[in-house]
């Protein structure tokens, strides 16, 4: 029954999802730098809005999850996963409160209340606001492009610096090209794992 | 001298009996005496309720800490000392460890719980639906927070309970426990075994909570010894709280203000007859009187509220008034020496018929519903007749022969010419009346506080600290209930989801937003029977599942503990009542389910929608309708709307007290006929007292002041007490009396005037109390007689 308790892990994944909002904009760069005045150039952006098809592999599952959506980003800090497909759910985050929507239903969530989720949070916030240093107290980063001929292919993990019991992630592996990611690949510590593929909107 | 004798006998005797009386007595300070006796059964069960129901065991607890981070520790230790105290039923603070007993409840017995539970559900189909549904949630966020649970719970029968159970927004939660939306306090809910009207078991757990939350504030200091002292406050609000408070608060004002009203009269005796004894001797009779009083309210109601000892001081300012005028009004013998017994013919019956104008004004009391008032008419009574039968008989066996009194002619003549004076302006009573009437008139719609909180002696910034904190705690106060009830808990419960079926219609057509159910929390045993046959037995059902998730991504072999917990629940016994314990559920299911004396009531708040066509209002006939004929014929169904219902009762009360009220005046003017003989003279005395009367009402209606029903009472005691000095005023002395006693008018308007200062002193005092009833019988009675008298000595006729 302490499954209901484990809430962050759904968390961990929305965060990530829109992280990957945020650093949609990354440019290929291979030093901390490069990556330090891709972050300021993305506290500058306003607005973003992409669609995403989300595939969860879960280990009591034969088949992947798939679901797909948009994603939303109004500075400073509102961000929005609206799932449409299969069932149309919203996922608000506008300042301290998490608001669910799905069907009548409506849940509100204090941020505060979920003192785990600080790392995280704190995380959002600081590469909303350009503070690598910040995102560097929780997080290894390792950034690295690949060499080929499409040498503006990149690649960006996150290993959480705090790894307690209780922790639920083990990796998150953000893959983009040129100024978009592609993919957010994240890696649960008890084996499942979902990939979230990224797209700019037609005609966006 | 053997009747001089006789009278001291009895009256010794009669004194040491409502001695022994008194102090055996029975005395009670709660609030009972603010709630009437209720006349229809919904009405009785309202009452009940907010005597004896859960809702009155729940004391809501506010930590109070703004920007301290100990907050949410406090709570925590707070809830868990009191946990172990076995005064409290319950305490849920939001903490974890209460949650946790919860979802291990839902999830034990989510087959039992669910309302999709039915053999279709169980079908293979059925099951497809259900699993694929689960599955796709999982893709979704809030899918994704519960995948752990898909092993052993497939069908989603967790949520779906959870859904049943949590429509409305849970109380925000602040490090772990409740806490204001502004985060400023954090909250918790503890209920007490003591019933609400039980305030020395209220007291106790008040006590209680107080001292755990020093205990743990100083435990809290003791672990971070380095830190300032925390600031942290502990606000208590809830009905035993107020219940408790009102009492000391009651306790504390009755004594206070008779004390305090004795020693202005005494003083103020004092200086109008420089004489000691004068004084003792004149407060004989109001003593003698109140203790008859007390015995007689103790002997006819076997329990005597602290509050009707508060009334006691309008005792006083009257009963007193008897000694005033025998003293004052008696003739001095030629040698400046009292004549106790040659006090004026035709004095005492005017006295005897002022007491029996009072008596009848009190006595149209003793009918009432309320009985603080019922109380308060007999005591007044057995007061008043005991006092001047003191005055009468005993008092003048009593004075010594040599008492000095000094002569309060000087006063009376300085009166009589300010009268003499003001003759001229008798014309302007009409005005004054006129302008009176006027106002009245044109604010007739505003006169009355229609409400039954009008009543209270809850303080308005008590109440409005308990509006936030239910607030805080999404705990608004219903308006509408559904009420069934019957003598078996069973067919309530069965009753209850019949009119459950009903009211889903009325929340799905948007007539209402919500409501609750007792039988979500514990559904009847029939229901739950039917959800326990629903399930297939352990040989049927796996060939079923493996069916069922064809087309799944999931085998049917991953579900095994699926399996073995619906087994489980096929096999185990039904829930009952005694399952619930040590879950938070406890004290919400037992609010609604509850038993009063043979009978059992299941209550199903409605809330209104916050929006559309239905906003904030409920259609009461609408509702009636759709449940009506919806159960059996034992079975009673009651539409209840409850603040509507408890004006309807305050304002039957007012309407009765305009009844008794007008009763008492009716007896007054009816004893004033049989006396006096004469119409004309009955108008000339009532006349100055509804004057009075109704310049008392513009008054508040110029103050903008609601009267309520304690204001009625108070015009009530108004014409009651003015009756004796418009008494006074008409009594013409004869030729004779006049020839050998010129200063005997003048003597009249003296001890009028003191007489009629002693009153005023009495419920000036009143006035000052903090209980609204008190203070509002003090607010009217006060410049009442006053104005009384004033208006009878200028309407007056002249004698002189």
């Amino acid at each position: 029954m302490n499954d209901l308790s484990r809430i962050h892990t759904g968390w961990c994944l929305i965060w990530v999802a829109l992280l990957s909002v945020l650093t949609g904009c990354l440019e290929a760069a291979g030093t901390d730098e490069a990556l330090a005045r891709l972050m300021q150039q993305m506290a500058l952006r306003q607005h973003d809005h992409v669609a995403f098809v989300e595939r969860n592999y879960l280990q009591i599952l034969e088949r992947p999850l798939e679901s797909s959506g948009e994603l939303f980003y109004d500075a400073p800090d509102r961000l929005e996963k609206r799932t449409l497909a299969p069932k149309p759910e919203s996922l608000v985050l506008d300042k301290g409160t998490v608001t669910i929507r799905r069907g009548r239903r409506q849940y509100a969530l204090a941020l505060r209340d979920y003192p785990q989720l600080a790392p995280l949070v704190d995380s959002v916030r600081a590469t909303l606001a350009g503070d690598l240093a910040a995102l560097q107290r929780s997080y290894f980063l390792q950034f690295e492009t690949t060499a080929s001929e499409r040498a503006s292919e990149w690649t960006l993990i996150l290993v959480p610096r705090d790894a307690h019991p209780g922790a639920l992630i083990r990796q998150i592996r953000i893959a983009g090209a040129r100024d978009r990611i592609h993919t957010v690949e994240i890696s649960h510590q008890d084996g499942d794992h979902s990939e979230l593929a990224i797209h700019a909107l037609a005609g966006n | 001298m053997r009747a001089r004798a006789f009278a001291l006998v009895v009256w010794i005797a009669f004194l040491g009996l409502a001695t022994v009386i008194v102090v055996r007595a029975r005395y009670t300070a709660d609030l009972s005496a603010f709630l009437p006796q209720a006349p229809s059964a919904a009405q009785r069960l309202l009452v009940d309720q907010l005597r004896e129901g859960p809702a009155s065991r729940l004391i809501l607890v506010a930590i109070e800490a703004p920007e301290d981070p100990s907050r949410g520790y406090l709570s925590r230790a707070l809830a868990a000392r009191l946990r172990n105290d076995p005064q409290f039923q319950t305490v849920t603070n939001g903490d974890a460890s209460g949650l946790e007993r919860d979802r291990e409840f839902v999830f034990a017995h989510r087959y039992l719980l669910s309302d999709r539970v039915t053999p279709e559900h169980f079908s293979a189909l059925g099951l497809h639906s259900a699993i694929e549904e689960s599955i796709e949630q999982l893709a979704t966020p809030v899918g994704s927070l519960t995948k752990n649970l898909l092993v052993r719970d497939p069908t989603g029968e967790t949520l779906q309970v959870l859904a049943q159970w949590d429509p409305v927004a849970p109380p925000a939660t602040n490090a772990g426990v409740w806490a204001s939306t502004d985060g400023r306090r954090a909250l918790l809910v503890a209920q007490t075994r003591a019933a609400g009207s039980d305030t020395d078991g209220q007291q106790r757990a008040v006590i209680a909570i107080r001292k755990a939350f020093s205990a743990v504030q100083s435990a809290a200091a003791n672990l971070n010894p380095g830190t300032a002292p925390t600031t942290a406050q502990l606000r208590l609000s809830g009905p035993g709280v107020f219940a408790v408070a009102a009492r000391a608060r009651i306790e504390r004002e009755a004594i206070r203000f008779s004390m305090l009203s004795s020693l202005f009269i005494a003083v103020f005796l004092l200086a109008v007859y420089r004489s000691m004894p004068a004084l003792m001797l004149g407060l004989l009779p109001v003593a003698s009187g109140a203790l008859a009083g007390v015995a007689a309210v103790a002997m006819t109601f076997g329990v005597v509220h602290a509050v009707t000892l508060g009334f006691g001081v309008t005792l006083i300012g009257e009963a007193v008034d008897y000694s005033v005028y025998l003293f004052l009004q008696a003739r001095r013998g030629p040698h400046g020496e009292r004549a106790s017994t040659a006090v004026p013919g035709t004095l005492w019956p005017t006295i005897w018929l002022g007491m029996l104008t009072s008596v009848c004004g009190f006595a149209s009391l003793l009918p009432s519903d309320f009985p603080g008032l019922a109380q308060l008419g007999c005591y007044s009574i057995a007061g008043l007749v005991t006092a001047a039968l003191v005055t009468r008989f005993v008092l003048p066996r009593l004075l010594p022969r040599d008492l000095a009194l000094r002569t309060v002619a000087p006063l009376g003549l300085a009166f009589a010419k300010a009268l003499t004076a003001l003759r001229p302006w008798r014309k302007a009573l009409w005005l004054v009346a006129a302008a009176a009437a006027l106002i009245v008139y044109t604010d007739r719609d505003h006169l009355w506080h229609r409400e039954l909180s009008a009543l209270s002696p809850v303080s308005a910034a008590d109440q409005s600290l308990d509006a936030e904190l239910r607030a805080d705690l999404g705990a608004p106060d219903v308006r509408t209930l559904v009420i069934v009830s019957a003598v078996d808990p069973e067919a309530v419960l069965q009753s209850a989801e019949v009119v459950s079926r009903k009211l889903d219609t009325l929340v799905a057509s948007g007539d209402i937003a919500n409501f609750q159910t007792p039988t979500r929390y514990l559904p009847s045993r029939a229901t739950q029977a039917a959800r326990r046959d629903s399930i297939p037995n352990a040989h049927a059902l796996p060939a079923l599942l493996a069916r069922s998730v064809l087309g799944l991504p999931i085998r049917a072999e991953r579900l095994a503990a699926f399996l073995k917990d619906v087994e489980a629940t096929r096999t185990a016994p039904l829930l009952t009542r005694t399952d619930l314990q040590r879950t938070s559920i406890a004290p919400v299911f037992d609010a609604m389910m509850i038993r009063h004396g043979e009978r059992w009531s299941a209550l199903l708040p409605l809330e209104s929608s916050a929006s559309g066509q239905h906003a904030f209002t409920i259609d009461i006939e609408r509702i009636k309708r759709a449940v009506r004929a919806s159960t059996a014929n034992d079975v009673e169904v009651v539409v209840l709307d409850l603040k509507g219902e408890s004006d309807a009762l305050y304002t039957g009360y007012l309407s009765e007290a305009v009844r008794l009220s007008l009763a008492g005046l009716a007896a007054i003017v009816l004893v004033l006929l049989m006396v006096l003989r004469s119409p004309w003279r009955v108008a000339r005395v009532v006349a100055p007292l509804l004057l009075a009367v109704l310049v008392v009402i513009a008054g508040f209606a110029l103050i903008g002041h609601r009267l309520t029903l304690l204001h009625l009472i108070g015009m009530l005691l108004i014409v009651a007490i003015g009756s004796n000095y418009a008494l006074f005023f008409d009594r013409r002395p004869s030729a004779l009396e006049s020839a050998a006693d010129p200063e005997a008018q003048t003597r009249t308007i003296a001890s009028l005037l003191v007489a009629n200062f002693t009153t005023v002193l009495a419920f000036g005092t009143l006035s000052l109390s903090t209980v609204p009833v008190l203070s509002a019988l003090g607010t009217t009675v006060a410049p009442g007689t006053l104005l009384a008298l004033l208006f009878a000595a200028i309407m007056a006729k002249r004698h002189a």
